[in-house]
């Protein structure tokens, strides 16, 4: 809104307004009229002393009202607040409840190939079932996903084998590509630092007139990391088509959220930046979904990015590396036990008659069976190609390095690790 | 010196008594970084140390490599003597602005006004089948930047002499440790402190035929590579752990080719501008004349470092150390360069 070459606030409430008004004529001398020697700020500072609400320039209506909501729909018991339950048909609140059960039987196999020395380092999500399909469920194939090392749940959802992914928590180089149609980064062991390409793809998009978003999940101990901040910034100020999904699981290995932040809603970094910021509980897969859908919504609508804060807990070991015991109390896990997402969302299940105990159990088999089927197509698969060091690192490779390459297959002839033919 | 009571410990708990005994006697020591209070780092080198001396001197940090090393260049500037720890070097990237426009620079910056004595703790290197970006050795970054020491022990007992000795140093330092080794081995460590000087080179053992020089985990390698030149060719390796990689010890690297003739560098890090081409050149400055072959260079290739089912093909093993020494005593001086 423009009043004599100046930018004003549209969401300041009028008794407010005369006061930025008269600070702005303090500031500029002469309201507007007279030398244009002061550019008047567009969100003048009070006179006198008093709060001051989040509100920018003129931006779009999301970045205006960079306003601060929690969602909560599912709770522990398993009771919905039915006005606000995704509408869904039957079927597919089905696919929701298999894809986290299916998450979560493939956490279970990962961790004991791991114990039984098939699978390298591995970091389990055991509990965050409901952030890790809430938030891609909205996601359309042509939208872009930037995943972290725990999204294997969201992964999967976006057509990432298991297969697959096992190959690449086993050390395999094939694991990182994205497959064929997905429109995925593959996920980022750096924390934070996928978060400017997040935001940088999104605008990329909209510079080419797509009407795509991108959706980049991260964690509470990522949000420290200088990088998200820049992302998130630039998200706002280019209005990029982009859903920051903060995963705030208590903890960035050992680290808990009172050593990682002195504000503990996290979701007020939104604000902070000039975007909506929604927090969410983390454990409830319809508030999840409905948070990132709408802020999906708002993205492929220009409505810019969205902070989406999901508050869950990480229940397993950060890593097959970790030992939680060092840091922890077992009574703080137990007490988390009682909001086990899937459990909720089982009931929630159960009451409205959509399955039963009996095919509760037949969904758990299932998944468990087509787990163990990926394993053994992963078995299958699981034959490294050490020749193919060089072949990937430069579209073509410069001629000093092949020498490298001849030195490194002569290493690897040596050993017998190649035909010595070849 | 009177013989002190020595003690069988690990390069994790021969780290864990140097940050120890410099928190005990030194105040202005502080630590801080990711994980290293209440779980005593993720490879557990501060294990107790927080409950020991306190919140207020074993800090554990939010999670931004950045921040950290400029807090503690901060901390430097205002007479504490930081030690910061970041979880795996691949992540000294997230700090790079801070080592390398604040941490190397401020002392000359401000003509001495605010020397930067701290220490930047951070485990390197490969073979421990280690996800992306947890193996990569890039020493050479920091020995390309003037104004830090960067030093790479090789054993318990060096390891905790050289961190006592970096602490107490009026520069900063960034210390690697090698991870590969952190647990493979125990050895005698003294109870009494020990330091040893930043910027010497030690010979490992004494030789005729050809040297041979490594550093941090290659040297033990390097080291079985000299046993089995020594066992199945009679050869007679003298073995330099250069322990500093900035300063470097360019004197005992040039007496020894002097002697010798002959020598071949060891890392794990890329080849192109890595450690070996800097001794390299220190070695055609010093002792060019004395050169019986080219010196030879077993390194890590010009490629990212690869996922753990391909890593033991990419580093240097003795196996390679071994064909490497060989080629060089088998050059035959009339050969002309390609
Ligand atoms: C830049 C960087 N620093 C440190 C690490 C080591 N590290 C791996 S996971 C992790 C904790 C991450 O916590 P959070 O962001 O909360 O995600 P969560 O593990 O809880 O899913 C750390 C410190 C890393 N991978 N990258
Ligand atoms: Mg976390």
């Amino acid at each position: 809104m423009k009043h004599g070459g100046t930018v004003r606030s549209s969401a300041a409430r009028p008794g407010e307004r005369a006061a930025v008004d008269g600070a702005g004529r303090t500031q500029a001398g002469a309201n507007g009229q007279g030398p244009p020697a002061v550019k008047e700020a567009a969100a003048p500072v009070p006179f006198g002393r008093r709060s001051i609400d989040l509100v920018a320039r003129d931006r779009p209506a999301a970045a205006r009202a960079a306003t601060l909501t929690g969602i909560s729909i599912l709770n522990e018991s398993g009771i919905a607040h039915d006005a606000l339950v995704p509408d869904l048909p039957p079927a597919e609140f089905l696919r929701i409840h298999r894809a986290m059960v299916l998450t979560r039987a493939f956490d279970g196999r990962m961790l004991n190939m791991q114990r039984q020395g098939q699978m390298g380092t591995f970091a389990p999500g055991y509990g965050q079932e409901a952030t890790q399909i809430g938030q891609v469920w909205p996601l359309r194939a042509e939208d872009w996903f930037s995943p972290s090392y725990r999204s294997f749940g969201a992964q999967i959802v976006r057509g990432w084998t298991m297969d697959h992914l096992m190959l690449l928590w086993a050390g395999f180089h094939e694991g990182f590509a994205p497959p064929p149609g997905v429109n995925d980064l593959p996920f980022s062991i750096v924390i934070g630092s996928h978060l400017p390409l997040a935001t940088g793809v999104a605008m990329g998009l909209t510079i080419q007139g797509r009407r795509d978003a991108v959706l980049v999940n991260f964690g509470d101990g990522a949000s420290s990391e200088g990088a998200v901040h820049e992302a998130m910034n630039f998200a706002a100020v280019f209005t990029a088509p982009v859903v920051f999904v903060l995963e705030n699981n208590g903890y960035a290995i050992s680290t808990t959220l009172e050593h990682q932040t002195g504000q503990d809603i996290l979701a007020a970094r939104g604000p902070a930046c000039g975007m909506p910021g929604v927090r969410v509980d983390g454990n409830d897969v319809f508030a999840v979904m409905t948070a990132c859908r709408e802020a999906l919504e708002r993205a492929r609508s220009g409505g810019g990015p969205t902070l989406v804060e999901a508050v869950t807990y990480r229940m397993g070991v950060h890593t097959t590396a970790d030992d939680p015991k060092v840091y922890r109390d077992d009574a703080e896990v137990e007490a988390w036990r009682a909001r086990c997402p899937i459990a909720r969302f089982e009931k929630w299940l159960v009451g409205r008659g959509l399955i039963d105990e009996a095919g509760v159990q037949a969904v758990t088999e299932a998944c468990e069976l087509e787990v163990l089927e990926a394993r053994d197509r992963f078995r299958g698969r699981a034959v490294a190609h050490p020749e193919e060091l060089f072949d990937f690192v430069y579209e073509s490779l410069p001629e000093e390095l092949r020498e490298q390459r001849e030195e490194y297959l002569a290493r690897l002839r040596a050993k017998g690790v190649i035909d010595p033919a070849t | 010196m009177a013989e002190s009571t020595m003690h069988q410990l690990t390069m994790v708990e021969a780290l864990n008594l140097a940050l120890c005994e410099a928190l005990e006697h030194d105040p202005t020591v502080c630590l801080l970084g990711q994980d290293i209070g209440v779980n005593g780092g993720v490879f557990r080198v501060t294990k107790g140390l927080q409950e020991r001396f306190g919140r207020g001197r074993v800090m554990d940090t939010p999670l931004a490599e950045c921040g950290i090393v400029g807090a503690a260049v901060g901390m430097a500037i205002s007479g504490l003597r930081p030690v910061a720890e970041i979880q795996f070097s691949g992540f000294t990237m997230q700090a790079f602005d801070q080592i390398e426009q604040n941490m190397a620079r401020f002392r000359n910056r401000t003509r001495h006004r605010y020397p930067i004595r701290m220490v930047l703790r951070t485990p390197y290197g490969g073979g421990i089948r280690a996800v992306e970006h947890h193996s990569e050795s890039r020493e050479a970054y920091w020995a390309h930047t003037p104004g830090l020491k960067v030093v790479i022990p090789s054993s318990p007992r060096n390891a905790r002499a050289l961190l006592a000795a970096a602490i107490a140093d009026p520069d900063p330092v960034i210390f690697y440790e090698p991870k590969l080794i952190y647990r493979a081995f125990r050895e005698d460590v003294p109870d009494a402190p020990e330091t040893l000087p930043i910027g010497r080179a030690r010979i490992v053992l004494e030789g005729t035929d050809v040297t041979l020089i490594a550093y941090g985990a290659m040297l033990r390698r390097a080291r079985e590579a000299a046993d089995d030149l020594r066992d199945l060719d009679g050869t007679s390796v003298e073995l330099i752990d250069l322990l500093s990689i900035s300063p470097m010890d360019t004197q005992t690297i040039a007496e020894s080719v002097r002697r010798t003739g002959r020598c071949v560098v060891v890392h794990e890090g890329p080849r192109t501008c890595g450690i070996a081409a800097e001794v390299i050149a220190r070695i055609n400055e010093h002792a060019f004349e004395h050169l019986l072959a080219p010196v030879r260079r077993v390194t890590g290739f010009d490629v990212h470092f690869p996922y753990f089912q391909t890593e033991e093909h990419y580093l240097p093993d003795p196996d390679s150390i071994a064909r490497a020494v060989r080629e060089t005593i088998a050059w035959d001086p009339t050969h002309r360069p390609r």
